[in-house]
Parts: structure tokens; C-alpha cells; sequence
């Protein structure tokens, strides 16, 4: 058996598809925190509960009401998105024009509400979510089986990022966009509605969240602490990534979930600071980010 | 000012009797956690930094106090100082690096490496793992029994003191004047002159020396220290006195930490894991309502208060 650095090759591919996955949710999680910390000037530490709830909508629709996982991952987003915007009009708008470290307490103390609320509704154990039938099972390449399930979710995830990045750049939205993050007062002058896209815009980046969510599922158990604990890392990948691309939050988002994965196989005792690790390397050898302007 | 002597010999003396009234555990609790905030308020209040890793130098000094007075047979002192020494260290490793970035980002880095602390916690041989280090005991101090809750509580008592008075000098020294100043305008107090960086790792690493001290203590009064300590819930938790007694005021913390502390105990059996979907509530309120915490907002009544008498005599 061909073997890479004293570890089989199979193990390694594994893990590494194991990563991807991972650094798919890195991806659209440090994705949403970009383009809401780009809009509104904040850093929402409710992330990783807007993603719980994402997993949580899922299983729900699935128990209460029997809505298959493809309409869930639509539905699930949008319920998500709905709560997140209702949360942005009614208390986020308030901290406008204050010092934005408002914003990441405020946040912070919505993602304890409902990270406190879902865990005296469901327990710490949570709840399992099966793989849907037509994702089921393994793609035999030959020397070895791939599992449908995961090639899906790193898939979904760069085609979401992906147009979620040509739509920023590219379109018209997309430049009415990037005018208000740049000058709101400007933009606003010219008739665009920025508070609209304010709102909008933090709805889409919770509805990412809450996608990542519906995804994560069936691999992780449904748990009310399952986002917290991501969102630590996912703020390490953001520093790494630095803020200022969404090109470069997606990529640094990716080769997190690879490095992560393979230090899985060649250092497991590492695995769940080596992202720590690498933050405190990036932050000394270039403060600004990997993809951050020099301010 | 004639009032302050007044007000501050009021406090001390209830401080001396607080335990014929109250459970002395649940005091020292509040003592460490007051400690804990007002060196965490040092850096939010003064210097406007936003750390939210305060945990690991908590948990940090607590396990490495607790280590050393279980498994490596030291004394209260030696053990509580070489807790306090270790986040000195870990402070200056953190604060090195943090200090390059500002605002959201600084906040972020150091709740990033507080979760690497935890994890190194829960994953090293020493630590316990999951069950932490339990039975710690509390040994005797220059003859004096530590066992006693009594005792101890003097003794937690007279570190607190020390403490306050540490903070209070450091706040109104030219030191604490030229934190105040970065924390207005940065800019500007770089173009006076002052080497901002080393400034703010100073103020730093004595925020964290004090926040390990308060970790320490801890372990005396509970004898154990768990990963609820390196959490970072108890990041959260420090943030929240601070806010909720008034950041960039001397008593803010303590009156925050003796709240919080007090909630939680009064809480803890009554309503379960909805003590979170609370302190979350308190945090919302916080921040959208009285930003200047509770004696931020008394003082500025105060003020008010005072304001229009005197101008009504004119």
C-alpha cells in the first residue's frame, strides 16, 4: 500500500475530504461574518448560534412537520435569516454610530439567549439527523469509496460562495453593495436605500450560517453547544484571512479545514489548536492578515 | 471629597462583618470575582481594550496553583504567587501578540488563544482532563489554619485590599493618566510621544498578573479548578461585571462581580440552564440601555443632581 509519510494514503485522503468539509463550514461561516463586519461594522458573535439554529430549523422541519433536507436547506435559511433580520431592526440598529465593539456585546449576549434557550429545550446530548436516502452511501472510485454525502457538502459550499462572490463583485447589487460598505452617507445620497441593504445584508450572511447549519446536520450531532464552539475558530480563520477580501475569507476558510484535517493525521494531540497556532504565526509575521489591506 | 474616607472606612468595615450576616464561602467568592473584574476593568475601562480571553489567565493560574498544592506538595503562598506568576507570563505571550491588532480583531485574538489555552487544559496529562483538579487543600499560612472559612475569608479579605489600593494608585498614577489617553485618542498620544505599544503590554500584563491572582484564590476557597474556570463562558462572565457595575470606574466591577455572583448563586437551583438565557438578557440590557453600568449612571445622576443646585444658586 503506497503510503505518505509513514501514513497510508487512504487514511490521508480521508481526512483530508474530512477537512474540506470542515473548511467548507469555515468557509461560509467566516464568509457571513465578512460581508455582515464589511456592512454593518460589527462582529457577530451570534454566528455559531444562528448556525446551531440552522441544524436545529433542519431537524425540526424534519420531526414536527416532515420537510425533506433539500427544501430544508432552502427553508431553514430563510426562517434563520428572518430571525436574525427581525434581531438587526430591533436591537443591532440601535448601537448604529457607536464604537463597534457594542455590537460584538450585544451579540454576544443574544448568541448566550439562545444558545441558553435551546439547551434547556433539547439537553447537551442533542439530536441525531440522517443522511437523506439520495445522498446516502459511497462513489467507488476504484481504490477507494467516497462518501456521497461529504462531496455534496464541500460542493454546495463553493457554489455558494462562489455566487455569493460574483455577486458582490459583479453585479449591479453587488456594486450598490461594496458603495454603502465603502461611504453609507454617499450612497445614500444617490437614493439607495441603505438601510434596506443593511438589514438584507445581515439576513444573508445569518442565512449562510443557518445553511452551513442544515449541512452540518446529518455529520455532527444537533447540539446546542455545536456552534460556539465552531465560531472560536472560525474568529481565528477570520483573523488569519483578514476581513477585507471575501475572495480571501473563503480560501483562508478551505485551507484551514485541509491543514486542520491533516494534522488529524499526523499530529492528533495539535488537531484543535493547530488553527490557534497558525493565528499566532500569521499575527506575527503579518498583523494585517493573510488577504488584509495594511491600514 | 470629604465623603471618600467616609464611604471607604464604611466599606472596609463591612467587609470585616460582612461574614456574621452572609455565608463566608459565598463572600469570598464574590472577593475573587471583584478582584477578577477590577483587573479586567484596568484594560476595558482605562485603556479601551476589549479582551475576551480573560479566562485563561483565570483557569490558567488556577490550574498551575492547584498542580502545585495538590501534586507537587507547595504551601497556600508559594502556590497562590506561582499561580500568579504563571499568567504574568502567559499575559506578556498574549498580550505580545494581541496588542498588534485593534478594536474587534484584538477582541477576537484573544478569545482565540483563551480557546487554546482551554483546549491545552483539557488535553494535558497534568490537568485531569474532563474532572479538572479536585481536593486541593488549602494548608495552613504562617500558622494560621486555611481551613477555617473564616480565616481564609480575612485573609482573601486583606488580598483584596492590597489589591484595590494596587489598582487605584496604578490608576491615578502619570502611568494610569497615559492609558486614559491612548484609550481617548491613540493617535495623539503617539504623537506625544509615548511608546503606545509598551504602554498597552504593560497595562496588559498586570491586567492578567491580577486576573491569575483572583484565579488562584479561587482555588484556596473551593479547592478545585475545573475547565469552567478557562472557559470561555467565565471570558464572557468578567466582560459582563464590568459593563453591568460601570467600566472606567473604580467600584463598578466589585459592585458588578458582588451582583452577578450573588444572581447566579440565587439562581443556580431555581432555574438550571436558564441562568445563561439570563445573563444574556442582563448583557442585551446592558448595552442598549446604561452603558455606563450602574455606577457610571448613579455618579452621573449625582452630577446632575449637583449641577442644577449649583446653578440654581446662581
Amino acid at each position: 500500500m503506497t503510503e505518505v509519510f509513514g501514513v497510508p494514503l487512504l487514511a490521508l485522503l480521508g481526512q483530508l475530504l474530512l477537512g474540506l468539509v470542515n473548511g467548507s463550514f469555515y468557509a461560509l461561516l467566516s464568509l457571513g461574518l465578512a460581508i455582515i463586519f464589511g456592512m454593518l461594522n460589527i462582529i457577530n458573535f451570534a454566528h455559531g448560534a444562528f448556525y446551531m439554529m440552522g441544524a436545529f430549523a433542519a431537524w425540526m422541519l424534519l420531526a414536527y412537520f416532515d420537510v425533506s433536507y433539500f427544501s430544508a436547506m432552502i427553508l431553514a435559511p430563510v426562517l434563520v435569516g428572518t430571525v436574525g433580520i427581525l434581531m438587526e431592526r430591533l436591537l443591532l440598529k440601535r448601537l448604529h454610530r457607536l464604537d463597534p465593539l457594542y455590537g460584538l456585546l450585544l451579540t454576544f449576549g443574544l448568541a448566550l439567549i439562545l444558545e441558553g434557550l435551546f439547551l434547556n429545550q433539547f439537553g447537551v446530548s442533542g439530536e441525531t439527523y440522517d443522511v437523506p436516502d439520495a445522498l446516502g452511501g459511497a462513489i467507488d472510485l476504484g481504490f477507494m469509496g467516497v462518501p456521497k454525502y461529504r462531496l455534496w457538502v464541500v460542493g454546495v459550499s463553493t457554489l455558494v460562495c462562489l455566487a455569493t462572490w460574483l455577486v458582490i463583485e459583479k453585479t449591479r447589487l453587488g456594486s450598490y453593495l461594496r458603495a454603502a460598505t465603502e461611504n453609507p452617507q454617499l450612497t445614500q445620497a444617490f437614493g439607495i436605500n441603505v438601510p434596506l441593504l443593511v438589514m438584507l445584508t445581515y439576513g444573508f450572511g445569518v442565512g449562510l450560517a443557518a445553511l452551513a447549519g442544515v449541512m452540518a446536520a446529518p455529520i455532527f450531532q444537533v447540539s446546542p453547544l455545536m456552534g460556539s464552539n465552531l465560531i472560536i475558530v472560525v474568529f481565528a480563520v477570520v483573523v488569519i484571512g483578514g476581513m477585507g477580501s471575501i475572495l480571501g475569507a473563503i480560501l483562508s476558510g478551505l485551507a484551514l479545514g485541509v491543514v486542520e484535517g491533516l494534522t488529524k493525521v499526523y499530529y492528533p494531540e495539535a488537531s484543535a489548536t493547530v488553527v490557534f497556532v497558525i493565528m499566532a504565526i500569521v499575527l506575527i509575521l503579518r498583523p494585517a492578515g493573510l488577504f488584509g489591506k495594511e491600514s | 471629597m470629604t465623603l471618600r474616607p467616609a464611604l471607604l472606612g464604611m466599606a472596609l468595615l463591612a467587609g470585616v462583618l460582612a461574614p456574621t450576616m452572609l455565608y463566608p464561602v459565598l463572600l469570598m467568592k464574590v472577593l475573587c470575582f471583584a478582584i477578577f473584574a477590577s483587573a479586567f476593568n484596568l484594560l476595558l475601562g482605562y485603556v479601551g481594550l476589549l479582551s475576551f480571553g480573560h479566562a485563561a489567565f483565570f483557569g490558567g493560574a488556577a490550574y498551575v496553583t492547584g498542580y502545585l498544592m495538590r501534586d507537587a506538595g507547595w504551601g497556600p503562598l508559594s502556590g497562590v504567587l506561582a499561580g500568579t506568576l504563571s499568567a504574568t507570563v502567559l499575559g506578556w505571550c498574549v498580550g505580545k501578540l494581541a496588542i498588534r491588532r485593534q478594536g474587534i480583531y484584538f477582541a477576537m485574538i484573544t478569545l482565540a488563544l483563551a480557546q487554546m489555552l482551554y483546549f491545552i487544559c483539557l488535553e494535558l496529562p497534568q490537568t485531569g482532563g474532563e474532572d479538572g483538579l479536585q481536593g486541593i487543600p488549602r494548608g495552613t499560612l504562617a500558622g494560621l489554619d486555611l481551613s477555617n472559612d473564616l480565616t481564609l475569608y480575612y485573609v482573601i479579605l486583606g488580598a483584596s485590599v492590597l489589591v484595590f489600593a494596587l489598582l487605584h494608585r496604578t490608576i491615578h498614577s502619570p502611568f494610569g493618566r497615559v492609558l486614559t489617553a491612548i484609550r481617548e485618542n491613540e493617535p495623539r498620544a503617539i504623537s506625544l510621544g509615548y511608546d503606545v505599544a509598551r504602554y498597552k503590554l504593560l497595562a496588559f500584563v498586570l491586567s492578567a498578573t491580577l486576573s491569575g491572582l483572583a484565579g488562584a484564590l479561587k482555588v484556596l476557597v473551593f479547592k478545585f479548578a475545573t475547565l469552567t474556570d478557562a472557559h470561555w463562558h467565565m471570558s464572557g462572565d468578567v466582560v459582563l461585571m464590568t459593563i453591568l457595575g460601570g467600566m472606567g470606574t473604580v467600584p463598578g466591577p466589585m459592585v458588578g462581580a458582588a451582583l452577578i455572583v450573588s444572581l447566579e448563586d440565587q439562581l443556580a437551583d431555581k432555574v438550571g440552564s436558564l441562568v445563561t438565557v439570563i445573563l444574556g438578557g442582563v448583557f442585551v440590557l446592558c448595552v442598549l440601555l446604561f452603558r455606563r453600568g450602574i455606577v457610571g449612571e448613579m455618579t452621573g445622576f449625582w452630577q446632575r443632581l449637583l449641577g442644577q443646585r449649583n446653578s440654581s444658586r446662581i
